[in-house]
């Protein structure tokens, strides 16, 4: 049976490497700022104690007066799990965090997933494009404030014709 | 005096309108003769937006968007989501609802690697044959479904806290039936196919990974155990009733094209196992709780639940996010079909075109769980 | 006029109705006269313009049913009907699709070259109709017998490798490309043990033309050279792009190779040819290697022949519906490390055993052939030794347990989380 690391204890532990990380903790889940990411995942992947190999999934939620990035780890070794949750985009503006990608690959299309439905910028991917929705595509559709199907259709004068758009994507040959 | 000839290397688009790619996934390919140089996978083709249609609909709606996410694997994902739903919730699971889902999903494990491989042999380029014995025997565990919930691919039969209808009468003798047949009919297809020195050639030691490279990817399921690790979710993190029943998790160490087609092969078996098992364990009783412990309407209370389990193609998980309405405010699916193929351009350069889709079938994708 | 072909009960029986004038003629015993004598020359153009049509369009018949028999057979290996509503049994499912694709629409690339795109078909199916007018197809029945029939039968087959590079070239489609690039290196490449393979059943026969091979079999020579009919088929496999050999079309990795672009009339001619060339090969092993024509009384030699023709067949359907496809490097290495050594080996076992017996009668035959199964089977025995690939036994499960750590070191129960279900 796989157990979960206590938020609390889980943040104490990571603030004996990184005092500043950590910005709350509360049952499962570890709050930490959007900054020392790459600091705290490569220490929950490499220290002995966490040993966090497998970055189940990454995915945000939009709270409306900010969005909340949510990391979900899995340990082979020590059969557990933990939660690791990151608060951006105060007020909407431009939300940015940065990437995992260097240090699971695994982030790589998830991240990618992430941009694409809900606008979160990862910084230092490094193939930072949509991924299910064609580049252009009007806003991000998984934001509360994507309301309508109205706003995701392109007006005519904006479309690109089928030949231009096989152009830019390739020599449409094949 | 030598003559130089001038080669180029030729960039080729495969998909999405190609027979072999399970549906519409499209590669940018450059090849250098036969051999792979770089690949460029796009996405998205079959997009249809799951997530952000489940926040409009009741949790109980929901269920219809998981079917068809994995339309190989509709139970499994009921499952999953149901999971979630219960942890979001608190619910508790009636007994005989949870056996039967249990049943049901193993059900529906045989008949997903039944296509996985399937459509593996078919991509090696055999005329139809193999792939129209898997899919005879798929199509009985087809018909059981039938009896359990009318439905065949779209099933939609779990409910929070078991499932909606207990199974007739004449489904355990059926299922019996399917059980007794099934076993011989994948040792005729470990006859045909695993011995056959064709497949072996072909698929042994091309597309190898290895389990530091498969972790660091977050590939799992029977790609992992492939490479020889241990780890399934049934076992490892038992859900539902996984913990009262025993079952061995086949292990390959080669971590290849065969070792993958194998694991399958062999996993299939052991769900014949559990089901056996179910069925001697499972009671009499309500397949869901009371209406007024878990009405239809579900609120569950503010917060957030991941639940994950061990899909046919690796974990698949739900992060459900509630706000106390009868809607998910947020509904996050752990796709193992997308995830699976972040290594694909790792598994593919350095091949021929000839293994390409053989690699590329060997992870065994779902379009419809690849692009939602 | 005395043509050298009133031998041919084909062409005689025609003929002399015709032009009965001719002493020939009359010396066999025909009376009836359509021409004033003096046209003999038209006789035998008309005669000739029969006889191609004939046995052109009996080819291509007998493709219309082979379709047919293929997707009945299909049909019963997978556990399905097959083709069953046009006609009895579905039979004229075949005629509705030929009539179907003759109404397409024939669609030419922007980026083709015109004029190769439609000469691709011609050439493909060009050699293939023109191998069977070398084949005998019963006593007296055949359109030509060469001298040097088998020389010609390998020197024309090798056009169609032309015509599918002219096919890939002209659709510019570089899926077709690849098609193209495979078809110059497999079928090449298996011209070579194809033509040896069947230097064995020459030194037996003393004679390159096919009658004389067929009239040299007193015992079938699939018993004197086993060897010979192995490489021979699996050759023919390949030259006619049969699973497991059917790189050039790949349905699985090129789609459909360099047919990509064709459409209509142009692309049944391929599939016409292709479908043709397999009964041109069954047509020829049954010459070369399993008797031809001979058979036993009462039933004609006619009959025998396409029995025997639809037995390989089956044979060879029952190949290309098992088995999947091999990659090209396995291919080309299966010709030239196997099929090639196997020719030579066949090649040197069967020139001792003329030299031992110049002239053999049928105990000598029997002896040469017990000789040759024992060769055969080291033979192959050696080869695939040779080009298997290195085995691995598959771990059973649960005993050889991976090195990779997975749970080694649980998580205490201090920092563990208690507040409820974890997953």
């Amino acid at each position: 049976m796989s157990k979960a690391w206590d938020g609390a204890k889980l943040a104490d532990a990571i603030r004996e490497s990184l005092p500043d990380a950590i910005v709350d903790a509360g049952g499962t889940d570890v709050w930490i700022k959007p900054d020392s990411v790459p600091d705290v995942m490569r220490l929950l992947r490499d220290d002995a104690e966490f040993r966090f190999e497998l970055l189940s999934s990454v995915t945000a939620v939009d709270y409306i007066s900010y969005f909340e990035v949510v990391y979900h780890l899995t340990s082979l070794t020590r059969n557990a799990t933990a939660v690791v949750k990151s608060k951006v985009g105060f007020g909407r503006e431009e939300a940015c965090i940065p990437s995992v990608v260097d240090i699971w690959r695994g982030a790589d299309l998830q991240e990618r997933e992430v941009w694409d439905l809900m606008g979160i910028i990862f910084d230092g991917h490094p193939n930072h494009k949509r991924i299910m929705l064609w580049e252009g595509f009007p806003g991000h559709p998984l934001r509360k404030d994507f309301a309508t199907y109205e706003q995701s259709i392109v007006p005519e004068s904006e479309r690109r014709v089928p030949s231009a758009l096989a152009g830019e994507i390739g020599d449409g040959q094949g | 005096m030598t003559t130089q000839v001038r080669t180029e290397p030729i960039t080729v688009n495969l998909g999405p309108q190609h027979p072999s790619t399970h549906g519409v996934f499209r590669m940018r390919v450059t090849f250098d003769g036969e051999e792979i140089i770089d690949v460029e996978p796009i996405f998205g083709y079959l997009h249809r937006g799951s997530e952000k249609l489940a926040e409009e609909r009741t949790y109980v709606q929901v269920v219809t968007l998981t079917d068809r996410m994995d339309y190989v694997g509709s139970m499994l994902n009921n499952q999953a989501y149901m999971l979630a739903v219960e942890k979001l919730a608190g619910v508790e699971p009636a007994p005989r609802g949870v056996w039967l889902r249990m049943i049901a999903s193993e059900l529906q494990r045989i008949a997903s690697h039944l296509v996985a491989v399937g459509f593996l042999i078919q991509d090696l380029g055999a005329w139809g044959t193999p792939l129209i014995y898997t899919m005879r025997e798929r199509e009985k565990i087809l018909d059981l479904f039938e009896m359990l919930c009318g439905a065949r691919i779209t099933n939609s039969y779990l409910r929070p806290g078991g499932v909606f209808m207990d199974a007739p009468e004449e489904f355990w003798p059926a299922m019996n039936e399917v059980l007794d047949e099934l076993p011989p009919r994948i040792d005729d297809l470990d006859d045909l196919l695993t011995d056959n020195d064709i497949i072996f050639s072909r698929t042994k030691g091309v597309s190898v990974l290895t389990p530091e490279q498969m972790l660091d990817a977050s590939i799992t399921g029977p790609m992992l155990r492939a490479a020889g690790v241990d780890w399934d979710l049934r076992h490892r993190d038992p859900y539902d009733y996984y913990d009262q029943v025993t079952f061995e998790r086949p292990l390959h160490t080669a971590g290849d094209n065969f070792a993958r087609y194998w694991v399958r092969v062999q996993e299939m078996r052991e769900s014949i196992k559990i089901i056996r098992q179910c069925e001697k364990l499972i009671e009499p009783g309500s397949v869901r709780p009371e209406h007024d412990d878990v009405p239809w309407l579900l609120r569950p209370p503010v917060g957030d639940a991941y639940a994950a389990i061990e899909h046919s193609k690796g974990e698949l998980g739900f992060y459900l996010v509630s706000d106390g309405s009868i809607s998910p405010y947020r509904c996050h699916v752990r796709a193992p079909s997308l995830i699976n193929l972040t290594l694909l351009r790792d598994m593919l350069v350095g091949e021929l075109l000839a293994d390409m889709f053989v690699s590329f079938g060997s992870v065994d994708i779902n379009m419809g769980e690849v692009d939602r | 006029m005395n043509s050298p072909f009133l031998d041919n009960s084909l062409f005689r029986n025609i003929y002399c109705y015709l032009a009965s004038g001719s002493d020939d003629c009359a010396a066999r015993g025909y009376d009836v006269a359509i021409l004033p004598s003096g046209f003999e020359w038209l006789a035998f153009a008309l005669t000739a313009f029969i006889i191609i049509n004939i046995v052109t369009n009996a080819g291509l018949g007998a493709v219309i049913v082979y379709i047919w028999g293929e997707r009945r057979i299909l049909g019963r290996i997978q556990n399905r009907t097959g083709p069953n509503r046009w006609g009895p049994f579905g039979t004229l499912t075949s005629v509705a699709d030929a009539i179907k694709t003759l109404f397409k629409e024939d669609i030419v690339p922007d980026e083709a070259d015109r004029w190769l795109f439609n000469l691709a078909p011609i050439l493909m199916v060009f050699p293939v109709l023109m191998v069977l007018s070398v084949i005998p197809f019963g006593v007296g029945t055949f359109v030509v017998d060469l001298n040097v029939g088998i020389l010609f039968v390998i020197a024309i087959t090798s056009m169609s490798g032309i015509s599918v590079v002219l096919a890939s070239w002209a659709s510019g489609n570089r899926i077709a490309i690849f098609a193209g690039m495979r078809s110059v290196a497999m079928l090449i490449s298996y011209e070579i043990p194809m033509a040896l393979s069947l230097i064995g059943v020459l030194m037996l026969a003393g004679s390159m033309s096919l009658g004389a091979i067929v009239d040299a079999q007193d015992i079938p020579f699939i018993l004197v050279q086993p060897l010979g009919l192995f490489v021979f088929l699996l050759a023919a496999q390949a030259e006619t792009s049969r699973t497991p050999f059917d790189l050039i079309e790949a349905e699985s990795e090129l789609a459909a190779g360099y047919l990509n672009d064709y459409s209509s009339m142009k692309f049944g001619i391929f599939f016409l040819a292709e479908f043709l060339a397999t009964i041109v090969a069954s047509m020829l092993i049954v010459t070369l290697f399993l008797g031809g024509w001979r058979g036993w009384e009462p039933i004609p030699s006619q009959i025998w022949f396409a029995g025997k023709t639809v037995l390989v067949l089956l044979f060879i359907m029952w190949m290309r519906f098992s088995w999947p496809r091999l990659r090209v490097d396995q291919i080309l290495a299966l010709a030239w490390k196997g099929l090639f050594e196997l020719t030579l080996i066949n090649i040197f076992v069967t020139a001792i055993l003329i030299a031992i017996w110049p002239d053999p009668g049928i105990t000598e035959l029997l002896i040469m052939s017990a000789i040759n199964w024992v060769v055969f089977f080291i033979s192959i025995w050696a080869v695939s030794k040779l080009l298997r690939p290195g085995d691995y036994t598959a771990p059973a499960p649960q005993e050889d347990r991976p090195s990779y750590p997975v749970a080694t070191d649980e998580l205490p129960d201090e920092v563990a989380y208690t507040g409820g279900a974890t997953r």
